[in-house]
């Protein structure tokens, strides 16, 4: 069995989606895109042309979740399988689009250049716990406008696993849909294995934005599979109460439903969100807080009652440093997320409310997220029943170091953490430099780097990626992209 | 407890129709409107930032005190202008352009108008020309520039820019924030400060207001 953990009851969970979808048709969404606006107008949505505001009956809602896909899976740059969404596994990505990098050595934080991205993509490319990239920082060194597609560039150089990214921006989809058809070879392969995810986030209340409205549209009609991000701000753009802001959270990632479906029935997406309790101390959007997590566990809980893959944003922090809160925080999160059976777990690597990025923390995070891993598959029977032999080998023997019951299992029902994570003795510890955590990861990160591998994507696909980033630097002046090979 | 000690505690309670009634009897009672402004609301926001800061009191609290502060303002803005009392001065704000994130310039908003600043308010993808087009037009001292993505902070420099290119370098001064902005940032393009939240853009903006 499966280890589970649930927030909402039966009848809450069934009065939080008649809320929101009384939401959507009596109050609606402002959209604000008039393509996006007659494709639902087309559908049956009721435009409201005093307040401009979309109304979204319930049977719109039910034939978009009819059509949503239950399950779908992502392929790396090789072709290979790596993600079943909706068969129960849950994977983590890096958290995604970090303003800044933490210099471990340092303990300061700058913006991040090619040289920090390539550092990264190629730790993440080494790292068995986490199943996806993610286009986790913008490098500061390129000109602003390809911020967006020029971190999915360096991506697909340096690391085989599919892309958990994003658009800033509606000419930013193009771009970065031509990068990952270069790299698979044809916009058809593409659709058949998908690469990548985009994020796309309505904003609260109600509400999508041009650049994001049409990136859910774009993704849809090319097959690229989504992530709605909705962020109700508990508090603030939010109702104060998790189960108020859950009825936000429900309406406007059904919205988005909505909209991929009608774009292309069948269209991939995960029912994803990154809600957040405000802090009226600070004025920030805790990412670590416990109510947070709440929030994400109980909106996959929904996600899955409706039968579709979810995402969150949790199993991050927003400590400043890699410090025992950035270590609880992420830990209570992933061990959360795994218990709710989060299908995708964005958050490893990210410290700051979403702002910082650290490789130190990110192979932490991966020794986390195994061991949530280990304890998502709970504890099975294995030839344990009679019991009565194996406790007469321990009889017999005086151990059971090398029964063969405990050299068939040994490495399934243990889990062995790398050296990260400290279970020396107090002696072996001090003897071998008594190491603190931080220092420990640092060395892990070199390891990492000096192990990796380069991408085994044919030279041609590398070329032509190479070439289509080119063509885009040099329509806002840059020459040449920055030196990444050394 | 005078006219004026009871406004000041009346608004740190955020009790606006109090408020109101208060200012109109201070009025009454011939205070000259700068006193009341000075001694009664602004007097009862200062203590209301000091609380704040220190977590007595949270955002809620300002906000209400804030919007207590407005109801007083609205009754003594004519008889300001009639006395050629200074205001407390004008702010554009606005998300710059390519950006639409603009929660946090909501709520500098909010905080700028609860501590008696007007703010012209632009919304958020805001052009640079924009920017320094209103600060002309409405004679604001200050320009407060909000952006949260990596890509759109080069949008602030060009504000600084045209600001310089227009001949207001000096005379309108610039202040910006938001989650990719530093000081260093802030100094690196030429603005004239740097906040990282509400209660911090207020200060800084009274200290943009008084250089000269
Ligand atoms: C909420 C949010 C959104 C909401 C915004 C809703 C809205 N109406 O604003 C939505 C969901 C719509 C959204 C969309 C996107 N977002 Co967003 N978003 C956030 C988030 C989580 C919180 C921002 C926030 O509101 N905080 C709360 C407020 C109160 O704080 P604040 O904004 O920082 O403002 C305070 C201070 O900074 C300061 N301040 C701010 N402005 C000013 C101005 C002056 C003059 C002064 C003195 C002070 C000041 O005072 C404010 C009050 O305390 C941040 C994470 C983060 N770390 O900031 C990401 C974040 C900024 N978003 C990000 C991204 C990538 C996006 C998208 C591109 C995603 C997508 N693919 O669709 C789009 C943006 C499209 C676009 N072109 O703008 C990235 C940016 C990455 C980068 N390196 O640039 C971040 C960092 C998250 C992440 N790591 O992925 N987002």
């Amino acid at each position: 069995m499966r280890p589970h953990v649930r927030f909402l009851s039966d009848e809450l969970l069934q009065q939080i989606l008649d809320e929101a979808r009384d939401l959507l048709a009596a109050v609606g969404v402002e959209i604000h895109n008039p393509a996006v606006v007659d494709l639902l107008h087309a559908g049956g949505a009721r435009v409201d042309t005093a307040t401009g505001r979309v109304h979204l009956p319930g049977d719109l809602v039910d034939r978009a979740l009819a059509t949503a896909p239950a399950a779908f899976r992502l392929y790396d740059a090789t072709g290979e399988a790596t993600h079943a969404f909706g068969s129960g596994e849950v994977t983590f990505t890096p958290g995604s689009a970090a303003i800044y990098i933490l210099d471990e050595a340092t303990h300061a934080v700058r913006h991040p250049v090619t040289a920090d991205y390539v550092r990264y993509a190629k730790l993440v490319s080494r790292l068995p716990h986490i199943a996806s990239q993610s286009t986790a920082m913008i490098a500061a060194d390129v000109h602003e406008q390809i911020g967006d597609s020029y971190r999915l560039y360096l991506s697909l150089l340096y690391c085989e696993k599919p892309v958990i990214t994003g658009a800033f921006s509606a000419e930013g989809f193009p771009v970065m849909r031509d990068l990952l058809v270069a790299a698979r070879g044809s916009a058809e392969s593409l659709r058949e294995r998908p690469l990548a995810v985009f994020s796309c986030c309505p904003t609260a209340p109600l509400k999508w934005s041009g650049a994001t409205s049409q990136n859910v549209v774009d993704c849809a009609r090319a097959g690229i599979p989504v992530e709605y991000v909705s962020m109700p701000l508990a508090g603030f753009m939010a109702p104060v109460t998790l189960t108020g802001s859950l009825v936000q959270h429900t309406a406007e990632t059904l919205s988005g439903i909505v909209i991929s479906q009608l774009a292309a029935p069948g269209a991939p997406a995960l029912y994803g969100g990154s809600p957040a309790i405000f802090d009226v101390r600070y004025e920030t959007t805790p990412m670590g807080a416990i109510e947070t997590m709440m929030m994400d566990c109980a909106y996959s809980e929904i996600g899955h009652r409706l039968g579709l893959p979810t995402q969150g944003y949790i199993g991050l922090s927003d400590a400043k440093l890699l410090d025992a809160q950035a270590g609880w925080e992420t830990g209570i999160g992933a061990t959360l997320a795994a218990l709710s059976g989060i299908d995708s777990v964005s958050g490893p690597g990210m410290l700051d409310f979403e702002s910082c990025q650290s490789l130190e923390k990110l192979v932490v995070d991966n020794e986390i997220c195994a061991m949530v891993r280990r304890l998502r598959a709970g504890i099975e029977p294995r030839d344990d029943f009679p019991a009565a032999p194996l406790f007469q080998e321990l009889f017999r023997e005086g151990h059971l170091l090398i029964a063969a019951h405990t050299r068939r299992h040994l490495r399934h029902e243990h889990l062995f953490p790398g050296p990260v994570v400290d279970r020396a003795q107090r002696s072996r510890w001090l003897e071998e430099g008594s190491r603190p955590l931080g220092e420990r990861a640092r060395a892990e990160v070199a390891h990492h780097l000096a192990d990796w591998e380069p991408v085994r994507l044919p030279a041609e696909a590398q070329a032509a990626l190479t070439e289509r980033m080119s063509a885009e630097a040099r329509r806002f002046g840059m020459d040449r992209l920055p030196d990444h090979a050394g | 407890m005078d006219t004026l000690a009871q406004l000041a505690e009346m608004l740190q309670r955020g009790e606006d129709q109090e408020v109101l009634r208060l200012t109109r009897e201070a009025v009454a009672q011939g205070l000259p409107a700068g006193r009341i402004l000075n001694d009664g609301l602004i007097a009862g926001m200062n203590v209301v930032g000091e609380r704040f800061k220190r977590h007595d009191i949270f955002l809620p609290d300002v906000l209400l005190a804030a919007r207590a502060m407005y109801a007083g303002m609205e009754q003594l803005k004519p008889l300001l202008i009639r006395d050629g009392v200074p205001a407390r001065g004008r702010v554009v704000l606005g998300t710059v352009q390519g950006d639409l994130h603009d929660i946090g310039k909501n709520l500098v908003a909010i905080m700028l108008r609860g501590a008696g600043y007007e703010v012209v308010d632009l919304g958020h993808n805001v052009a640079p020309a924009a920017f320094v087009d209103a600060a002309e037009r409405e004679g604001a001292r200050v320009i407060g520039l909000s952006a949260l993505l990596t890509t759109t902070m080069p949008v602030m420099r060009q504000v600084v820019e045209l600001l310089r290119e227009r001949g207001l370098a000096g005379r309108v001064r610039v202040i910006v924030g938001g989650a990719p902005v530093s000081a260093d940032f802030a100094r690196e393009i030429g603005a004239d400060d740097y906040g990282y939240d509400g209660a911090s853009a207020v200060d800084k903006v009274a200290a943009l207001m008084e250089a000269r």
